[in-house]
């Protein structure tokens, strides 16, 4: 009998609009750069040019930063908090409805899924607004004293694994607790940022208080170092993020950092074992491994080894990798060349160290940027890639004998981001999760999300918190 | 690829000899995480199926269908128009492929043999005093022997859910041994009553203790209690069968049945299939679908894909 | 002054006082307290504290580099013990601090009065309030899980909660004017919590640290969880915030000094330290503190099971 082969199921793109060049988002308005220069962003799965976007100048981030300025002081300061809640409120209600498109344009700009972006990217942006919205007028019981008063302009950096969902994360706790921002999206996924203008705009948002700067690194810079930005806040790389805490360092201005992982994932003999390696891959496969909070780090207990290994190797046969745009499709584009060939050089080097690769036939597409899901073997602690970030589909998998080398092998790291445990045995959980040193610890689950739930690192991983009630925290003083 | 400890005779043997070993052996099973596993199912759900795929995936759905009728009202008209129903599904159109069999209860086992009489279809009568299994052993054989005798190549038994909950696993054990016995050449479903048995786990579990006991095919429900065939409990047994041929070499059928009533949500149990178990179980020998208003459905579905607009009920015969 | 000339009018003050100059008073050698232990600095040197006055009071270690790097292995090696002690038992070992402190009361009268200057009922009110400070912490130690965590209602079948655990190893710049209730004020708050710290004192007022080390000692606080060093600040708290297995760093001691704050802020990059910045002049000390001491060396963990059967 004939296998059976998904036909093609792609989402259409007709739903998404994207103009041929974007100014900057300033005061309520898109215009036209003082001393930004144009760049290009593509579809990382056809190398496709989408649109002409502009990298702000120092000059157009302090027009940015200006605008913040003012609105804070005239408009966003002055109102309510219930008002403020309200246009939270506004917004949330407004990404619900634009939902399919923002989903489609997230994955024509990223690579991810339409899958992921539908079912988790973007119900979770919305989510955000209304959970943010909520607390715009009760911050005095947040448990961050009785006057909480926000910081000002808030300088917002957030990076391309997931453009519309840091945006979130960054952009509605700031609002809710009174402060206005600048927000750069990230240099290769600069559109849903631009679509989130142009929904702040539909929202009626006062202007000024969201502003969109699109750029690269040396946007970030400008913005980062403002002396009228009094607040900083950053997804990305650790090196960046020690960047940003030297330049912030004598300052008045308050950061918070969440950085990158190198997450274990520790599955313990008595496991449930299909639902452990459905975490796996999961943990490190999802959004194609550009994760921070990934699994990277498979530890498994050797008497299961050979079990979990079978059992996941069977399960990645299944994957599909392919067009962002098909339902169908689990993993997508890797999101730039430049990512690529850092996720090919760690494997080259995984190789050369001696761990043994495997990855499931798949075919790739000709065009875009491409990596299959790839596993390695016989990794030790010493290895790079158990050592470093690789951000991409690449699983090193590792043994160990008894739970406190577990433990151990999975705090050796100067991350400390998250982690998972998977037992069957309720107090071998608690055990576990209270020795880990990470910020999350997904017990028999992995990768979820919740705007109710504080997410972020201990150690390198960064500082602060976003989600919950803990994340207003980064926003109030 | 071995994922549980390998199974031969011997072994097989040595689990299944007392109530200790088989308790020891099933509760030694890796465990299911509800939510992981609801997850799972709900992710898969989410596969697109269109054109060819869909297509194709319609009529291996049709050509898996038991067609059921389970009802006391049931009668040898209601039975013969369901045999014909059966053999050719859309009388407007010869292209559609017949079922897989015809499920009634063992007194209108006799009618549906005949009238499927040489048509490759196969009856299918449930037994063991189907469907809450509160009979004794022998009547229970006497039920099975009496299906098989009235032309029934496939008995449907249901397990003795009380005595699974008490952990009388030997009990159940022994009787479907009995009954596969008495089966003689007939396939055995082993019913497991999925609704009653509360948790993944005793869906595990007693998925293999039905495999370890000889069954055929392992099977959701009886239709008679709720909830009936759910995609993660498919999900969990299609892991045991996958499983269980892995350590022991014998492939064994799964049976989904009960509550399946659309297009969309068979084409899901193909998926489900297809990316759990894999190929070989996509195959109207090893999955089928209990089922009897998900035929009409199907039919639909397939006109509209042939020709390009909806249908109505009126046009399709109900039986 | 010269140093001898001090140290001579020192002496004359306490033959005074005494009037018994057939007694030849006990001199005390100050060290630093390391690991529970009161080793003499690794570099064999020693500085002359004097009071306010600047009459010489006594001789003090001068910590160098290697002193705080000896001090950061102990704290780091009493870190799974102290971290993984219930909060009750923490609660009551800070309560044994000012238990301990009671009893010494006069002696830290003297030393606080001697090196801020200040009149004896000022300094009696300052050791006082540096007493029930550690009783105010002792209270929170069972209690900051339950204001600063959360159970998350999350949409979804699962159990989520959030829960503070302590940073790891803290460096501490104590405050150099308040001697005893600033350095009781930033000290409390970080161990409370779980973690160990390495403290610089005041570098001309630190008899009280060092009084306040022997208390440490005789209580029930492990060794290691608090480590004291004494000198110049600047010998010891550049590789404090730059050492990479130190996780915090308090500037506290740094008031009012942007540059020196900068860099060790700019050094604490490096790690990505969680940082309390020097504020621009040293606070008073006797407000009441709240939460913002003890949450800044707290991470919060969340986490998240599945509820199902």
């Amino acid at each position: 009998m004939a296998n059976f082969e998904y036909a093609p199921a792609p989402e259409s793109r007709a739903i998404v609009d994207i103009a041929s060049s974007y100014g900057l988002f300033i005061n309520g308005e898109f215009i036209d750069p003082i001393d930004g220069t144009p760049f290009k962003t593509v579809n990382p799965a056809s190398e496709e040019v989408l649109a002409e976007v502009t990298a702000a100048g120092p000059a157009d981030v302090d027009a940015a930063v200006k605008a913040a300025r003012r609105a804070y002081d005239q408009v966003w300061s002055q109102l309510s908090g219930r008002d403020r809640g309200k246009y939270l409120f506004r917004i949330a209600r407004i990404i619900q409805e634009r939902s399919r498109e923002l989903a489609v344009l997230e994955s024509i700009d990223n690579g991810k899924p339409i899958r992921e972006s539908r079912d988790v990217d973007i119900p979770l942006v919305a989510a955000h607004f209304f959970y943010y919205a909520g607390w715009a007028d009760k911050l005095e019981y947040a448990g961050l004293g009785p006057d909480p008063r926000p910081y000002g302009v808030a300088g917002q950096v957030i990076p391309w694994n997931f453009p519309l969902l840091m945006l979130a994360w960054k952009i509605a706790p700031a609002l809710a607790a009174g402060n206005t921002v600048v927000l750069k999206p990230a240099e290769t996924t600069p559109l849903t940022a631009l679509a989130f203008a142009d929904i702040c705009q539909q929202a009626d948002l006062p202007p000024g208080v969201v502003n969109i700067v699109t750029g690269a690194g040396e946007t970030g810079r400008a913005l980062v170092e403002h002396p009228d930005v009094a607040k900083v806040a950053f997804t990305g790389s650790t090196e960046v993020g020690k960047q940003i805490a030297r330049s912030v360092a004598g300052t008045a201005k308050k950061a918070t950092l969440e950085l990158g992982g190198k997450a274990a994932n520790i599955v313990f003999d008595d496991a449930p074992i299909d639902q452990a390696v459905e975490g796996i891959v999961n943990g490190i496969f999802f959004n194609q491994g550009h994760v921070c909070c990934a699994g990277s780090r498979l530890l498994v207990q050797e008497s299961v080894y050979d079990e979990v290994l079978a059992s996941l190797k069977r399960r990645l046969g299944t994957l599909r990798v392919g067009d962002p745009l098909d339902k169908n499709t689990d993993i997508g584009a890797i999101n730039s060349a430049e990512q690529l060939a850092r996720i090919r050089e760690l494997s080259e080097v995984g190789e050369a160290e001696g761990a043994e690769r495997w990855s499931p036939p798949c075919e790739l597409p000709d065009r875009g940027f491409w990596f299959p899901p790839t596993v390695f073997t016989g990794v030790s602690q010493a290895h790079r890639i158990a050592r470093e970030e690789i951000f991409g589909p690449v699983l090193s998998v590792l043994t160990f004998r008894t739970p406190a080398e577990a433990v151990e092998k999975a705090n050796n790291t100067p991350y400390g981001l998250s982690a998972g445990v998977w037992t069957e045995k309720g107090s071998r959980i608690l055990w576990t999760s209270s020795r880990l040193r990470a910020g999350v610890v997904w017990a028999n689950t992995f990768n979820r999300f919740d705007p109710t739930s504080p997410f972020g690192g201990y150690k390198e991983s960064g500082y602060g918190r976003e989600g919950g009630r803990h994340g207003l925290e980064a926003y109030l003083r | 690829m071995t994922v549980l400890e390998a199974l031969d005779a011997a072994r097989v043997s040595e689990i299944t000899a007392s109530e200790t070993s088989l308790r020891r052996f099933l509760h030694g099973l890796p465990g299911v995480d509800q939510v992981g596993a609801d997850a799972r199912a709900a992710m898969l759900a989410t596969r697109s199926i269109k054109t060819t795929a869909k297509k194709w995936a319609i009529d291996l759905a049709i050509s898996m269908i038991d067609l059921t009728t389970l009802e006391g009202q049931d009668t040898p008209g209601k039975v013969r128009a369901l045999c014909s129903k059966a053999q050719r599904p859309d009388p407007s159109d010869p292209s559609v492929p017949a079922v897989a069999a015809v499920c009634v209860y063992p007194d209108l086992a006799g009618v549906a043999a005949k009238a499927l009489a040489g048509s490759g279809i196969h009856v299918a009568s449930v037994a063991t005093g189907f469907p809450s299994g509160r009979t004794s052993l022998e009547v229970k054989l006497a039920d099975t022997r009496e299906a098989i005798a009235a032309g029934a190549d496939e008995v449907d038994m249901v397990i003795d859910r009380g005595a699974f909950l008490a952990g009388r696993y030997g009990q159940v054990f022994e009787e479907i041994v009995a009954v596969k016995q008495a089966c003689g050449d007939a396939h055995l479903k082993v019913i497991l009553e999925t609704g009653e048995l509360a948790t993944y786990d005793n869906v595990r579990r007693a998925s293999w203790l039905a495999m370890l006991a000889g069954a055929d095919f392992i099977k959701t429900s009886t239709g008679k209690v709720a909830p009936a065939a759910t995609l993660p409990v498919t999900l969990v047994m299609l892991e045991a069968v996958r499983d269980f041929r892995d350590a022991t070499g014998r492939q064994v059928g799964v049976k989904a049945a009960g509550g399946i009533r659309t297009s969309k949500d068979a084409i899901r149990y193909l998926v489900l299939v297809n990316e759990t178990a894999g190929d070989d179980w996509l195959d109207p020998n090893w999955f089928r679908i209990g089922a009897s208003s998900l035929l009409n459905d199907l039919l639909m579905q397939r006109q509209r894909m042939s020709t390009g607009r909806y249908g109505g009920p009126d046009y399709f015969t109900l039986d | 002054m010269s140093p001898a000339a001090k140290r001579r009018k020192g002496t004359e003050r306490g033959a005074d006082r005494e009037h018994r100059p057939e007694r030849l008073a006990v001199k005390k050698t100050y060290k630093l307290y390391i690991g529970g232990k009161f080793p003499r600095s690794e570099s064999g040197r020693s500085y002359e504290v004097t009071d306010s006055k600047g009459r010489f009071l006594a001789n003090a270690a001068w910590a160098s580099r290697k002193d705080a790097r000896d001090a950061v292995v102990a704290a780091r090696k009493a870190y799974p013990g102290w971290s993984s002690a219930t909060a009750y038992n923490r609660g009551q070992v800070l309560y044994r601090v000012a238990e301990v402190m009671e009893g010494r009361r006069a002696q830290f009268v003297d030393e606080v009065a001697a090196g801020e200057g200040t009149t004896r009922p000022r300094a009696e009110k300052i050791v006082d309030e540096a007493i029930d400070r550690w009783v105010w912490y002792a209270g929170w130690s069972d209690k900051l899980a339950q204001v600063v965590g959360s159970t998350n209602p999350v949409a979804g079948p699962y159990f989520d909660f959030s829960i503070p655990e302590p940073t790891g190893v803290v460096a501490v710049l104590a405050p150099q004017n308040s001697s005893l209730l600033g350095l009781v004020s930033v000290l409390a708050p970080v161990i409370v919590g779980g973690n160990t710290a390495v403290v610089t004192s005041s570098y001309e007022r630190p008899l009280p640290a060092i009084t306040l080390s022997e208390v440490l000692a005789t209580s029930d606080v492990p060794g290691g969880v608090v480590n004291i060093l004494t000198g110049r600040v600047g010998d010891t708290a550049p590789w404090l915030a730059a050492h990479m297995d130190v996780n915090a760093i308090d500037l506290a001691g740094a008031a009012g000094d942007t540059e020196h704050a900068t860099e060790l802020e700019l050094a604490a990059a490096d790690n990505l330290k969680r940082v309390v910045r020097a504020p621009a002049a040293e606070p008073d000390w006797t407000k009441l503190p709240g939460l913002d001491r003890m949450t800044a060396f707290l991470e919060t963990k969340t986490v998240w099971h599945p509820m199902g059967v």
